[in-house]
């Protein structure tokens, strides 16, 4: 699923990352751990084709994604990737359904209420669909973010940070949805983190240092 | 969802800018179209009323005085000439045509007009009711006379000294009317026809005469106001006005000239007010851009995240295009209702104080240029924070938060 050599990346002069190798099989779970500054986001950037790497070749779902130019690119990362974030970033003033709507319309998908539906509901926030991200809990906006990152059905799942700032139920809780939806439709999940109270839960690892 | 609700669900969420960018564009729209719709709908009816007349003669005074109670009936006449002049321009060869005009008496505010069946003719007007005055003291109204004072044919009434409708009352010798025009558009719609000889008769009744002498004499000193003369060949133009204006009574006024004059000394306080609906637009321009841009700010991570859901840079680009484009056109639109509705208002109004009419019920073509025009200022002012939008850094800004 992922195929990365002698990937490195550079803010000007700073070495932002620094990976070798890396292979994933594709439905594999993975963790990517580090202190802060170490690279984390930079890589899954580099992953998600939002970043393009000082050196170094990638392949994502056997797609050399540095030859993927402009709106390629877009296309590419809208049918194959789907990101969640730290900061949920939800449309404020949308509904959730229609913050669902918004991924199908950018990947030119077809505007299925059917699955928008079906996805929020596997999240248990179904009946949530018809009000704004500011009527929700911490925790209900969490999973509205998860179902706008699976609702194209993406092959490869990015989390960044996606347990900073939540207790411990919450942060277990996350994770789970985050497995439980990258199983559901068959994709490959990375988390990035710093977060301790993960690691349990995942035999792949990635040290970045 | 598409381009466009995405966008109209922005211009929603900020109800604030949206609405003051909006009045801003509709008022500087409507200012322009109600000056538009007034001032081309006044040009149209000073040509149509001036139309067929080449040149008018009348009493020495302000050559523009002439022209506006001579053709519009909107001043107070310059003063009488002799009959015998009329008798020798209209067997002048240069001469095509010469209508000889009596004014000086109104009814109910409305001009009561002393003239031959010619005047009627040259704007087209046909009795719609009844038939042309035949004898003195019979008389025909215009169409909107007879609209707004109800009065028709058989009816009576008496004229008042004075263009103003305040003067004293020639009771003693009422009008019948004979027929009712049917209405053309023009200035007759707004006149009292009746012969020359009738408003003679009013006058030399009001002057008492006692006996055949004095009938006599006042016959003698007969006049009339103004003569409107259509030119036999362009070479008339060069030759006649100056031939008039030497004989020490008359003076010829060219209507051409004269409304060109007129539409000049307008023209100032037009070119004013339209500087101020452009300046109005400018701003309007101004506040959607400001509006956009510091909207961006707020919006980045909206924008970021739709690059992360696979949205191109050019359809960020388009995204802010067309909420600058949809908030100008809307306010465009607007205004052009505004407009419109204004210039009714107006025209209600005009009408009621027997003034020119004005409709806001027609379309002017300088319309679709503002439309045009309001398109490139809200392309102009999208411009910029699309730009912005286009080149927003997606990694760099969520790595941000």
């Amino acid at each position: 699923m992922i195929s990365v050599r002698g990937l490195a990346h550079r803010y000007g002069a700073a070495q932002a990352l620094r990976l070798p190798e890396w292979q994933v099989a594709p439905g594999e779970r993975w963790l990517v751990l580090g202190p802060s500054g170490c690279g984390k986001t930079t890589l899954l950037h580099v992953l998600a084709g939002l970043i393009r790497p000082s050196e170094g070749s990638i392949e994502v779902s056997s797609e050399n994604i540095l030859k993927l130019e402009g709106a390629r690119l877009d296309r590419w990362r809208a049918t194959t990737v789907g990101i969640v974030l730290q900061a949920l970033h939800l449309v404020k003033h949308l509904s959730v359904r229609d913050n669902l709507r918004i991924a199908q319309y950018l990947a030119r998908a077809p505007q299925d209420d059917a699955r928008i539906a079906d996805t929020l509901g596997a999240l248990g926030v179904g009946e949530k669909a018809a009000r704004r991200p500011s009527e929700l809990s911490q925790g209900e906006q969490q999973r509205v973010a998860i179902a706008r990152a699976v609702v194209n059905r993406p092959k490869l799942l990015l989390a960044d940070e996606p347990t900073a700032n939540l207790d411990d139920a919450s942060a277990a809780a996350v994770v789970e949805l985050l497995s439980e939806q990258a199983a559901r439709h068959h994709a490959t999940l990375v988390i990035a983190t710093h977060d301790a109270r993960v690691k349990k839960n995942f035999e792949k690892t990635l040290n970045l240092s | 969802m598409n381009l466009a609700s995405l966008s109209a669900s922005y211009l929603r969420a900020r109800p604030l800018n949206t609405a003051l960018s909006l009045i801003l564009l509709a008022l500087g729209a409507a200012t322009i179209v109600l000056l538009v719709l007034v001032v081309g709908q006044f040009e149209e009816r000073m040509h149509r009323d001036a139309r067929g007349i080449d040149l008018v003669v009348g009493a020495k005074g302000s050559p523009m005085q002439l022209i506006l109670s001579g053709i519009y009936h909107a001043d107070a006449p310059t003063g009488n000439i002799p009959l015998a002049s009329v008798g020798l321009l209209s067997r002048n060869r240069m001469v095509k045509r010469a209508i000889p005009l009596a004014l000086g008496d109104s009814w109910k505010g409305y001009r009561i007009v002393g003239a031959p069946h010619d005047y009627p003719a040259l704007y087209g007007a046909k009795p719609a009711v009844g038939r042309l005055w035949e004898k003195p003291m019979e008389a025909v109204l215009g169409a909107d006379v007879a609209a707004r004072t109800g009065a028709g044919v058989g009816g009576k009434f008496t004229g008042a000294h004075g263009i103003g409708g305040e003067g004293a009352e020639h009771a003693s010798a009422p009008y019948t009317v004979v027929g009712v025009l049917a209405k053309t558009g023009s200035v007759i719609d707004r006149l009292v026809l009746c012969n020359i000889e009738s408003v003679w008769q009013v006058h030399e009744e009001h002057q008492g005469p006692e006996d055949a002498a004095d009938r006599k004499a006042l016959e003698e000193a007969r006049e009339v106001t103004v003569l409107l003369i259509q030119y036999a060949s362009p070479l008339a133009g060069a030759m006649l006005p100056r031939q008039v204006n030497s004989q020490s009574e008359l003076q010829a006024a060219s209507p051409a000239y004269e409304t060109a004059r007129l539409f000049r000394i307008v023209g100032v306080g037009v070119e004013a007010l339209q500087a101020f609906a452009v300046v109005l637009i400018l701003a309007a321009g101004l506040s959607v851009f400001i509006a956009l841009y510091t909207a961006l700010e707020e919006r980045r991570y909206d924008l970021a995240i739709m690059r992360t859901l696979g949205a191109s840079p050019a359809k960020l680009f388009g995204l802010l295009m067309t909420e600058g484009i949809a908030l100008t056109l809307l306010g465009t639109l607007l205004g052009l209702l505004l407009g419109h509705g204004l210039a009714s208002a107006l025209g209600a109004w005009l009408e009621a104080q027997q003034h020119y009419p004005v409709t806001g019920l027609e379309w002017r073509p300088e319309e679709p240029w503002l439309i045009a025009v309001a398109l490139g200022v809200g392309v102009m002012a999208a411009l910029l924070p699309a730009w912005r939008a286009y080149r927003t850094d997606v990694s760099r800004t969520l790595a941000r938060g």
